[in-house]
């Protein structure tokens, strides 16, 4: 149901991947809510105790999502949200979203088919708010469930992937430019390169060099970018392959290396998750 | 015998006050600090010392029986046994403390409020136990604290004792269930930092109640941070962590106000005296924040996490409480495991901590860990370090090469881990399979090549693309002295190896599963491979650093544990160092290695010896044999020795392929005078040193070096043997079938 996902669009989520969570379990939401609330109020205020259960400044809701899943062996993905009460009104009042988060396992069979049942494969985390939250509610999770978060980073090659994937998605009419970000390296000063291509123009190109619909090759991937480059090179006699790919944005999604996703279909959201899933795997392994 | 005539002495009517009788025994025990010899105590009746503590144990019975009937208001300055009774009580009690039946008495007067307060305060300021305070004294002084018949500096000092002599306190079973009424006393502002003390020390599970939590978060509203609060919470989070939490600062060192009062010295004084090893007061252990040099980002996992407790598992207990009140099986909080004791009565309800890595530095848990073989344990701890590794690796990832110390540090307690355990972990082989390639060789290089030795033991081998290639280019590329810490390492790899085979070979009569299913043959392949690996690496060495001692002593090092295989570790697999080795060391110009290889010659032959035995007597069926090929370059080897350094015929008699034959023809051409003798244990360069030394003791009238009158050897060999050239000694004797020996 795209409606209940919708939400999780146009976003600027940052990348972690998590080792499995030992002892977590599905049914007890509800009390880590109440005990990473907690957690939150005494980290805020160090040194000064807080009673479990009762009203906080900051209200946690700890739930499930369980649409987004790619095949039966899939953990339901779980959403963290942090909402602030005004304390000057405090019944009825509206409570503002301020930080969330979610884990989610898209298609991660290679991760959750190896580890014991003690185990719950969640490996990648996505986070969107102050990284002051993200670290609280992060410490909390690596402490109650004894796992590890890293920074997932995304790099010049898989975003070439990312580039060509999306490229070929089928979306309406309306879709905006797709656009390059290239940075030249050892400068003193930073100079980025924007690279924008119409979304139908990209697509020709790609039509053009997929050989089998459906499937990809590292080498369909190199020469749809070198076409890309020697096109570029031809205007502007720069040659992108000594630079690096930083960025790809398409109607589909943008992604930067720094691990940051932005997701602008429902349609290809399990889609682009699978990829990042596999790309959090592989850094815990 | 002395006690009786002790008992008469206290019954004449001369006595002026009657003590109980039953006192009057324990007293004299207490005196004598337990058995009495009769023997002796009549010897040592009559002397001056034992007079003495006689007088002393009559005038302490007085000022007991004195203060037990003392009557109120009686003044200090004008009543002059009160003084002498007083003073009596706090010369023996910071001699020798006082015994179990005076706190009852003295408690009794000091709180009941019949005295002045400066009679009282040095009262208790004398209640110095010498050997343990009953407990029902204890909860008598509780109810006189109660009717508040005393003032408030005497309840203060009170309550001061009380927290210095907790562990001397015989039995705590009723003081538990007063554990309500010291809270009560948490309203008064002056007494509750020590009554969150004292409730600190008497607090367990069960203690903790929703109420008394809300009040003490009501207490911290009001009076604002507070360590002593902030203390007692913490224990209060620590057995319920569904009810409240809270995160200390990382600078906070005590949590509690000096109160152990004037009590301490005395106590260590009689604790000295009495020597017996009374109760030790525990350190507070509190979760704080662990002091962190730098600030770093959130996720760092660099900080070895501190031992707590697994929450998450105490919340399931209390939903099983919730069915079964009075439920046994109650866990260990790991904050409170500190003695090897400790964790063997616990060790049927422990649990690991929250996060395992924090068992990295925490000896306790890794033997617990030793005990379970739990695949989630090994799991946990998988993640958490390789995670560690990866994310902090200096030469891995951008930025992070200010932070090396950090990172040795790291690696070093990884490798005590290993060591520890006697085990490598997984996550460490693949770090180092990841990072080797990218390594300078510079970097925390001892730390990596000792984690190199700890690489565990895999039936299928990937060693040669992810270990000895990259290590290789950095071996041949990089100084002596980085060459000699490899073969330390890789030396070490191996016997680590052997051990373990060692070890699995006696518990393989057990029919445990090996965790590794490591056939013997993949075992023997992979150990192969090692060595011709370090075969290889050393015959390159050798020629690019012309073979100095140094780095000859390290590869013979690695050999004289593969000589040993068969004997010292039944391993069915011997390998002769390849000609690049055995040469250069044969004609070496140090004696130290001619006699290291010696000894390594004679080794293998007791071992191929040992296999030939096993082989022909066929008792069992054998799985594997030594290659003829194995037997053969050793006799190649040994053809060698013997010409060079025994028969003079080196050059005509060495078969090996590598090695010194040459015609005569050729070695007339070098015009070297005397070439056949070149090499035996005479004119050897490793050995001429011993051969000129010999000569001067021999014929200390020669000055002109004549070696050749060396002709009986016999005696030049028992010289060689005295300089302690024990290896050359074991060869000679076991390979060389001397004639002249049985003369």
């Amino acid at each position: 149901d795209p409606q209940r996902t919708a939400f999780l669009l146009r976003k600027q989520w940052t990348l972690y991947s998590v080792t499995p969570l030992y002892r977590f379990s599905n049914a007890r939401l509800r009390d880590y809510a109440r005990l990473l609330s907690a957690f939150i109020a005494a980290e805020k205020q160090k040194g000064l105790a807080v009673e479990i259960g009762v009203e906080l400044d900051i209200k946690v809701a700890v739930s499930s999502l369980p649409d987004l899943k790619g095949s039966d062996q899939d953990q339901a993905a779980i959403l963290v949200q942090l909402s602030s009460r005004s304390p000057a009104s405090p019944k009825n009042s509206e409570e503002k979203l301020i930080w969330s988060g979610w884990f989610c396992c898209v298609s991660g069979d290679d991760l959750s088919e190896n580890v014991p049942e003690d185990f719950t494969c969640l490996p990648l985390f996505l986070a969107n708010g102050a990284e002051s939250y993200t670290s609280i509610v992060g410490s909390w999770f690596q402490k109650t469930f004894d796992c590890c978060f890293r920074r997932l980073a995304i790099s010049p090659l898989h975003l070439s992937w990312m580039a060509a994937m999306w490229t070929g998605c089928k979306v309406d009419k309306t879709a905006c430019a797709m656009e390059l970000v290239f940075s030249v390296p050892h400068l003193p000063q930073p100079l980025d390169i924007s690279y924008a291509i119409h979304p139908e123009d990209a697509k020709a190109l790609w039509d053009t060099v997929q050989k089998t619909p459906g499937e990809i090759t590292q080498e369909e991937v190199d020469v749809f970018m070198d076409c890309l480059y020697s096109h570029f090179h031809r205007h502007f006699k720069i040659h992108l392959s000594a630079t690096k790919l930083v960025k790809v944005s398409t109607a589909i999604a943008s992604a930067h290396c720094d691990g940051i996703i932005k997701f602008l279909q429902s349609q290809y959201l399990t889609g682009v998750l699978m990829l990042l899933t596999e790309l959090a795997i592989s850094q815990i392994q | 015998s002395k006690k009786m005539q002790r008992r008469q002495s206290s019954k004449t009517p001369t006595q002026p006050l009657q003590v109980h009788h039953k006192n009057q025994t324990d007293l004299s025990a207490w005196r004598k600090g337990g058995r009495i010899d009769p023997e002796k105590s009549v010897q040592n009746h009559q002397s001056p010392n034992d007079q003495k503590n006689d007088s002393k144990q009559d005038s302490l019975e007085q000022a007991l029986s004195y203060f037990e009937k003392v009557q109120d208001r009686v003044s200090l300055k004008k009543n002059n046994i009160l003084q002498k009774h007083l003073t009596t009580v706090e010369t023996i009690a910071l001699q020798r403390g006082l015994p179990p039946e005076g706190f009852d008495v003295l408690l009794n007067v000091a709180l009941s409020g019949k005295l002045a307060d400066t009679v009282n305060t040095r009262l208790l300021k004398s209640l110095v136990p010498a050997s343990v305070i009953p407990e029902t004294s204890v909860v008598s002084s509780v109810s006189w604290l109660c009717v508040s018949k005393c003032s408030d500096n005497v309840q203060l000092l009170f309550l001061r004792w009380l927290i210095t002599v907790f562990d001397f306190i015989d039995r705590k079973e009723q003081l538990h269930a007063l554990y309500g009424f010291f809270f009560s006393f948490l309203q008064d502002e002056k007494m509750c930092p020590y009554v969150c003390h004292l409730l600190y020390l008497l607090t367990r599970k069960q203690s903790v109640k929703p109420f008394r939590i809300r009040r003490l978060l009501d207490l911290q509203a009001k009076m604002g941070m507070q360590p002593h609060l902030q203390a007692l919470l913490s224990l209060y989070k620590l057995f319920c962590p569904e009810l409240v939490t809270i995160n200390l600062p990382g600078k906070m060192k005590t949590y509690f106000k000096n109160s152990e009062g004037p009590w301490k010295a005395a106590i260590n004084t009689v604790r000295q005296r009495n020597q017996e090893n009374s109760p030790v007061s525990k350190p507070l252990l509190l979760g704080t924040a662990q002091p962190q040099s730098r600030k770093r980002k959130w996720n760092t996992q660099l900080i070895i996490p501190a031992s707590s407790t697994n929450k998450n598992n105490l919340e399931e207990d209390r939903e099983k409480n919730h069915v079964d009140l009075y439920s046994m099986n109650e866990s260990f909080p790991v904050e409170q495991l500190q003695t090897f004791s400790q964790l063997l009565q616990n060790i049927h309800h422990l649990e690991f901590p929250s996060q395992m890595g924090s068992v990295l530095t925490n000896p306790l848990l890794l033997h617990y860990m030793n005990c379970i073989k739990d695949e989630s344990i090994y799991l946990r701890l998988y993640y958490w370090m390789g995670q560690t590794l990866q994310e902090e690796c200096t030469w891995c990832v951008a930025d992070n090469n200010q932070y090396e110390e950090e990172f040795k540090d790291f690696l070093e307690t990884v490798y005590k881990t290993e060591c520890f355990l006697q085990e490598g972990f997984s996550s460490c082989e693949v770090f180092l399979y990841k990072s080797l390639p990218l390594w300078d060789g510079f970097c925390c290089r001892s730390q990596i090549l000792r984690l190199v030795s700890w690489i565990p033991l895999s039936s299928f081998s990937e060693m040669k693309s992810h270990l000895y290639d990259p290590l290789a280019q950095l071996f041949f590329t990089s100084s002596l002295y980085f060459k000699c810490s490899v073969l330390e390492s890789l030396k070490e790899l191996l016997q680590n190896w052997l051990n373990w085979h060692v070890i699995h070979l006696d518990s393989e009569s057990d029919s445990e599963v090996h965790s590794l299913n490591t056939t013997l043959s993949g075992l023997v392949n992979v150990v192969a491979e090692l060595i011709h690996f370090v075969g290889w690496i050393s015959t390159v060495a050798l020629h690019l650093e012309n073979n100095p001692t140094f780095l000859l002593y390290f590869i013979l090092d690695f050999y004289e544990t593969v000589c040993d295989m068969y004997l010292r570790y039944n391993l069915p697999l011997l390998i002769m160092p390849p000609a690049g080795v055995f040469y250069p060391a044969l004609l070496s110009m140090d004696s130290v290695s001619l006699n290291q290889l010696c000894y390594i010659m004679y080794r293998y032959r007791t071992n191929l010896v040992a296999a030939k035995e096993n082989e022909l007597s066929k008792k069992k069926i054998l799985q594997f044999k030594f290659s003829s090929q194995t037997y053969q370059e050793y006799n190649q080897y040994i053809i060698a020795m013997v010409g060079c350094l025994w028969t003079s015929s080196a050059f005509q008699k060495d078969v090996h392929p590598q090695g010194l034959h040459m015609d005569d023809e050729l070695l007339k051409k070098t015009t070297v005078q005397e070439f056949k003798t070149s090499f035996n244990i005479v004119y050897h360069p490793a050995m001429m040193g011993y051969a000129v030394l010999f000569l001067q003791q021999a014929w200390p009238d020669d000055t002109t070096f004549n070696f050749s009158l060396i002709k009986k050897w016999n005696w030049y060999l028992e010289y060689l043997y005295a300089q302690g050239l024990k290896g050359l000694k074991v060869f000679i004797e076991s390979s060389i079938n001397r004639v002249s020996q049985a003369s």
